[in-house]
C-alpha cells in the first residue's frame, strides 16, 4: 500500500504509526458497521422471520407459515388502509410536484424581488414537524373556530362550517392540505437550486433560435433538470406511501372518522403495539416494501421509456 | 397550481416595452406572494393565539387590535409551569443533541473511511447499505422492539439514541463530499506527520464545512420531530419527547376550549429548530443545492 511507504518515510517510522496507517479505514468504519449489522441487519432479518408467526408482545410467539399475509389478503382493514394510502401517494405527488416546480420556475426569474424573502417563506413550513403541523392544523381545521373555515366564509360571503376533522369523507383531503403545506415549499427550494445550476447558455441559445417561453421550459429547462425532476418525484411518491403522524396526530391518535384516515403504516402501528401482534406487525411491513420496490421499479420504466422517446 | 404562462423563464423573454414588462413582472410576483402566505398565515396564526387570552381566542381570528393591552403571556406561564412540558423541552434537547452530535461523528468518519481509502469487506458493505437505503425503516420496527426488549432498553433512551446513531444517508452524503478531498492535501499531511485521526479531523472535515452544517440540521430537525419510534420504546409520561407529549396533550378536554396554551406549546416546540436554522441557513441551502445537483 502507497500509504505505509509513505508513512515510513515520514518522522516518526515507529511501530504505532505503521498500525494506525494500517487499520485506521476499519477502526473508522468500525463504529458505523457494528450498529448497522446489530441495529439494522439483524432486526430486518428478524421481522422477516417474524412476518411467519403470530405474536402475543414481544415474549410469545407462534409459527405459523404463510398464516399472517393469508389474513392480511382478507383483512378488511388492511384494505382500507392500502386504497388511502395509495390514492394518498397518487393524487399527492400530481400536486405536490408541479405546484413546487411552477414556484420554483417563477422564483428563478430574474424579474422577480426579495428572492430570499420568498425563499424563507417557502422554506420554512419544512422546520414544524409533522407532528407540530398537525396540532396546529387540528386548530386551523377546527368547525366553528378555525381560521380555515372562516376564511371560507368570508371567500364566499357566507358562512360555511365544514367538518374537516369528523366528516368520513374528508378525513383524508384534510391530510392532503396539511401535508402539502409542510412540503410544497421544501420541493420548491430543490428545484430551484436544480433550475439555478441550468447552463444559462442554453437559454441564450433557445432565446437566439426564438424560441418562445413554453418550448424554452419544454426543451430547455425540464430536460435540465430531469434527473431531479425523477428522484423528487420517486421520494415524493416513497414518502407518501410512509404516511402516519399526519393523519394519526391530526386525528387525536386514531384512525380518524370511521377509519377513513387509517393509513398502512398506521396499520403496522396499531396491530403491532396496541394489538401485540408483532408477527401480523412484520406481515404488513413487508407488503409495504413489496409496494414500494413495485412503485420504484415502474416509475423507474416510465422514466427510461421517456428518455428513449 | 400549474406554472403560468407568465412563469416562464425571464431570460427568454423578447424585447417588451416597459409598462407590458412592468405588468409580467406583477403577474409573476401574484403566485408567488399566494403562495408565501398561503405558507406563513399559520405561522402568524399560531403566534397570535398564543398571546391571546382564552375569550379573544374565538373573538379575533388574529390580533384584537382594538384592544391590544389585553395581550398576554399568560400561556407561556401556565404551559411552562406544567410539570409535563418543561420536562419533555428538556428531553427533547438532550436527545436530539446527543443523537445529532453521534450521527454526524459516525457518518462522517464513516463516510471518510469510504471515501478515501480501500479496504476488505469495502465492496459487500456498501452494497447491503445500498440495499437497505431503499427498505421503508418500518419494516425494522417488530425487528428492532423485539430487540430491545431481549436489551432491556423498552423504556430507556439507550433505545433511541443507539439504533439512532446509524445513518447509512449520512454515510453516503459524507463518502460523496469527502471524495473532492483532494489526496495530495492527505498525503502532505501524512508527511507531516498526522495521524490518520487527525486527517479526518484537521484536513477533511474543514473542507466538507458546509456539508456537516447541513447534515447536521437535517439530522436535528428529523431526531427532533421523530415520534413513531419513541412512541414504541418510551412509556414513561416523564421521558416523553416533545411530539409525544404535545399529542397526548391536544387530546386533553382542557385545551379543547382554551387551546392558547397548547399553541404556545406548539410555538416553543417549533422555535429551537427555527434558531438553528437562522445559524446554519447558509450551509443549508449550499449543501442542497450541491446534493441536488449531484442528485
Amino acid at each position: 500500500m502507497s500509504d505505509s511507504s509513505i508513512a515510513d518515510s515520514a518522522a516518526s517510522p515507529s511501530r504505532w504509526w505503521a498500525w494506525q496507517s494500517r487499520y485506521s479505514p476499519y477502526l473508522f468504519v468500525a463504529p458505523f458497521a457494528i450498529l448497522f449489522c446489530t441495529f439494522m441487519i439483524y432486526p430486518l432479518t428478524r421481522s422477516f422471520a417474524l412476518s411467519f408467526y403470530k405474536t402475543i408482545g414481544p415474549r410469545d410467539s407462534r409459527f405459523v407459515g404463510f398464516e399472517n399475509f393469508k389474513f392480511l389478503i382478507a383483512d378488511r382493514l388492511f384494505w382500507l388502509a392500502a386504497a388511502n394510502t395509495i390514492g394518498y401517494a397518487i393524487v399527492f405527488p400530481l400536486l405536490q410536484i408541479p405546484a413546487a416546480l411552477g414556484l420554483a420556475v417563477l422564483l428563478n426569474s430574474k424579474r422577480v424581488r426579495a428572492k430570499p424573502v420568498f425563499r424563507f417563506a417557502f422554506f420554512s413550513t419544512h422546520l414544524v414537524g409533522s407532528v407540530f403541523a398537525a396540532v396546529l392544523f387540528a386548530q386551523l381545521m377546527s368547525p366553528r373556530s378555525g381560521l380555515l373555515n372562516h376564511f371560507l366564509s368570508q371567500l364566499l360571503r357566507r358562512p360555511i362550517e365544514v367538518n374537516w376533522l369528523s366528516d368520513p369523507n374528508l378525513a383524508m383531503v384534510s391530510t392532503l392540505i396539511a401535508g402539502l403545506w409542510l412540503s410544497v415549499g421544501y420541493a420548491m427550494i430543490y428545484f430551484l437550486a436544480a433550475l439555478q445550476s441550468v447552463d444559462a447558455e442554453l437559454y441564450d441559445a433557445a432565446a437566439v433560435d426564438g424560441a418562445g417561453n413554453w418550448a424554452t421550459f419544454f426543451h430547455v429547462t425540464l430536460p435540465g433538470i430531469r434527473p431531479v425532476l425523477i428522484f423528487m418525484i420517486l421520494v415524493t411518491t416513497i414518502g407518501a406511501f410512509q404516511l402516519f403522524e399526519l393523519p394519526y396526530v391530526l386525528f387525536q391518535q386514531s384512525a380518524g372518522p370511521l377509519s377513513r384516515a387509517l393509513t398502512i403504516v398506521m396499520y403496522l402501528f396499531m396491530s403491532g403495539w396496541s394489538v401485540g401482534d408483532l408477527g401480523y406487525a412484520s406481515a404488513i411491513g413487508w407488503t409495504l416494501v413489496l409496494l414500494i420496490v413495485t412503485v420504484a421499479l415502474v416509475q423507474r420504466r416510465i422514466s427510461t421509456k421517456l428518455e428513449e422517446s | 397550481m400549474r406554472s403560468s404562462p407568465a412563469g416562464r423563464p425571464a431570460s427568454a423573454g423578447r424585447s417588451q416595452s416597459s409598462s407590458s414588462s412592468f405588468l409580467v413582472t406583477a403577474l409573476l410576483h401574484i403566485p408567488l406572494i399566494l403562495g408565501a402566505i398561503v405558507c406563513t398565515v399559520p405561522m402568524v396564526w399560531l403566534i397570535c393565539a398564543t398571546l391571546k387570552t382564552g375569550d379573544d381566542l374565538f373573538k379575533y381570528d388574529f390580533l384584537p387590535w382594538d384592544h391590544l393591552g389585553r395581550l398576554t403571556l399568560d400561556n407561556f406561564r401556565k404551559l411552562l409551569a406544567r410539570d409535563g412540558f418543561s420536562r419533555w423541552l428538556t428531553n427533547s434537547i438532550f436527545l436530539a443533541c446527543t443523537q445529532t452530535v453521534l450521527v454526524v461523528t459516525l457518518s462522517s468518519l464513516g463516510g471518510f473511511a469510504l471515501a478515501k481509502y480501500r479496504f476488505r469487506g469495502q465492496k459487500p458493505l456498501m452494497a447491503v447499505m445500498l440495499l437497505t437505503l431503499l427498505l421503508p425503516g418500518q419494516v425494522l420496527l417488530a425487528g428492532s422492539y423485539e430487540l430491545m426488549h431481549h436489551l432491556g432498553w423498552i423504556n430507556s433512551y439507550a433505545a433511541i439514541l443507539v439504533p439512532g446513531a446509524v445513518s447509512v444517508f449520512g454515510m453516503f452524503l459524507f463518502r460523496q463530499a469527502m471524495s473532492q478531498v483532494p489526496d495530495e492535501l492527505l498525503h502532505a499531511g501524512r508527511i507531516d506527520g498526522c495521524s490518520e485521526l487527525r486527517l479526518w479531523w484537521d484536513v477533511a472535515l474543514p473542507i466538507v464545512r458546509p456539508m456537516v452544517g447541513a447534515f447536521t440540521l437535517m439530522t436535528f430537525i428529523g431526531t427532533w420531530n421523530s415520534y413513531l419510534w419513541p412512541q414504541i420504546v418510551l412509556q414513561d409520561e416523564a421521558k416523553y419527547t416533545l411530539p409525544m407529549g404535545l399529542a397526548n396533550m391536544m387530546s386533553l378536554p382542557e385545551f379543547q376550549a382554551d387551546y392558547g396554551v397548547l399553541m404556545a406549546g406548539t410555538l416553543l416546540s417549533i422555535l429551537p429548530v427555527g434558531i438553528l436554522f437562522f445559524v446554519l441557513q447558509k450551509d443549508f441551502i449550499a449543501g442542497l443545492s450541491t446534493g441536488a445537483v449531484k442528485g
